[in-house]
């Protein structure tokens, strides 16, 4: 019971407390640049949380049991990145082979993932929490979760903005950095939520 | 020496050597084989997605190309002869020539002759104006003004010119994004060949045209009888060119009393 209480929380709090776009800050490219219409960034968000899951499946152990044992945490940064970036493009190939749908769906966002920094963030957070695999697992889907709302959210209000008389000088990338603070600050609101729900 | 120094530069040689081993199987493996011919034809089209050829873009007639020897070689409107050229090159069969057209505006309604009824403040988009009471202008027909038409050109042909479309015949192609945009349906595309048109498409009775508008038809059949070769009708109060009897002599153009036929004819 307990530890289902403990990935609800992680799961929660990785979604709305600590969302990575609005609360830390991460992945601020794919969310400025793809979030223009709502299927776009869907695509991406669902791409982002398969990389997500796969990464911390594949860099939790390297970690834990070939980085720890030698005293090599130096070495996360550039082991991550290069392992990630490989499984993105390991993934790209299989995904072309056995399921072009998907590719063709997903296929223009993974290069793009490839050095997005929400998919490093979200390894190396698992390891600094210091979370087992389930919790790391957990917490890259909630992660992954919590990017997919942001977008989501975001491409409405980008709708709305769009079809609006703005003024010219806001136009285009003001009104929508504008616009991504705002929802940055409502994201705040959640601040309390979590402890208040597990109390 | 070798748990601070050698054991760091084998792990992530031996992690990239890995990754590297891993991802030039997988490519072996899981190569998806591209058709050279397909990839060929692909690159010869405009790649515009315009869907002037009747397939839904340039990657699905390139591919229908490639797969059906009956699929026509001269359907890309905008590529013109070229990329007609091109692709009957890479299939090997004979060249077929390209009709080509170009988009006209069925509405002459600029700010001189015509006037606003009120100060449209939604959505600029002629869409959304058009929902809201058909639109700011005092005819209900008329071109809204705002646009759709020119942000889906690819080629910089359509501009809006004191409040009305206006295509540059010498930069359109004909590929018909526009038209389809329009939702006034006022873009109509046509023979290249045939010069005159009818710039109006208010079917309105002429005392109330000419009421709201100083440049629209007013159905007075001045252009019927006085073309030579029977190739205008008026219908509905509306007169429309019969492109393949017209001759582009211009005898309309200089009898419209209100200039609503239009042409491209040389001065």
């Amino acid at each position: 019971m307990d530890t289902m209480k403990n990935l609800l929380v992680i799961l929660i709090t990785a979604i709305l407390t600590n969302n990575f776009i609005l609360n830390k800050f991460l992945g601020i490219c794919p969310f400025l640049g793809v979030s223009k219409k709502l299927d776009s960034s869907v695509g991406m968000s669902v791409a982002v949380i398969f990389v997500m899951l796969m990464s911390t499946a594949v860099t939790w152990p390297i970690q834990i049991y070939l980085l720890d044992p030698y005293n090599l945490g130096y070495l996360q940064t550039v082991i991550f990145i290069l392992i990630i970036a490989a499984l993105v493009q390991l993934i790209e190939t299989i995904l072309k082979k056995f399921i072009p749908s998907l590719h063709q769906a997903l296929g223009v966002y993974l290069p793009l993932i490839t050095t997005n920094c929400a998919v490093l963030g979200v390894t190396i957070l698992n390891i600094t929490e210091k979370y087992s695999f389930g919790e790391a697992m957990v917490n890259s889907l909630g992660a992954g979760l919590g990017f997919m709302l942001a977008m989501v959210l975001f491409s409405g209000v980008r709708s709305r903005a769009e079809s609006e008389s703005i003024p010219a000088c806001f136009k285009g990338m003001p009104i929508t950095l504008v616009a991504a603070s705002i929802v940055a600050v409502a994201f705040m609101g959640f601040s309390g939520v979590v402890d208040g729900l597990f109390k | 020496m070798f748990g601070n120094y050698i054991l760091p530069i084998l792990i992530i040689a031996g992690a990239g050597l890995l990754c590297g081993v891993v991802l030039v199987i997988a490519s072996k493996f899981m190569a998806v084989k591209v058709d050279e011919r397909y990839t060929k034809l692909r690159g010869a089209l405009p790649g515009v997605n315009c869907g002037a050829c009747g397939f839904s873009g340039c990657d699905q007639y390139a591919k229908a190309l490639n797969e059906d020897p009956n699929v026509k070689t001269n359907l890309c409107v905008p590529g013109a002869d070229a990329v007609s050229q091109e692709i009957s090159t890479i299939l090997g069969v004979e060249f077929a020539d390209v009709e080509e057209q170009y988009a006209i505006v069925k509405c002459g309604g600029n700010c001189h002759v015509t006037e606003y009824i009120m100060e449209y403040e939604g959505p600029q988009t002629c869409e959304a104006c058009n929902a809201f009471y058909q639109g700011r202008r005092q005819c209900s027909h008329a071109c809204l003004g705002y646009g759709d038409c020119v942000a889906v050109c690819k080629y910089d042909a359509i501009h809006i010119v004191d409040g009305v479309a206006y295509v540059d015949k010498n930069k359109c192609v004909g590929c018909g994004m526009c038209a389809k945009k329009c939702p006034n349906a006022l873009i109509q595309i046509i023979d290249a060949r045939s010069h005159v048109y009818v710039g109006c498409s208010s079917h309105d009775k002429g005392a109330y045209t000419r009421k709201v508008c100083k440049a629209g038809c007013i159905g007075c059949r001045k252009c019927e009888k006085t073309c030579p070769s029977g190739a205008i009708t008026v219908t509905d109060n509306l007169a429309a060119v019969d492109p393949s009897k017209c001759t582009n002599c211009g005898a309309c153009v200089a009898e419209c009393p209100t200039g609503a036929i239009k042409s491209h004819l040389p001065a």
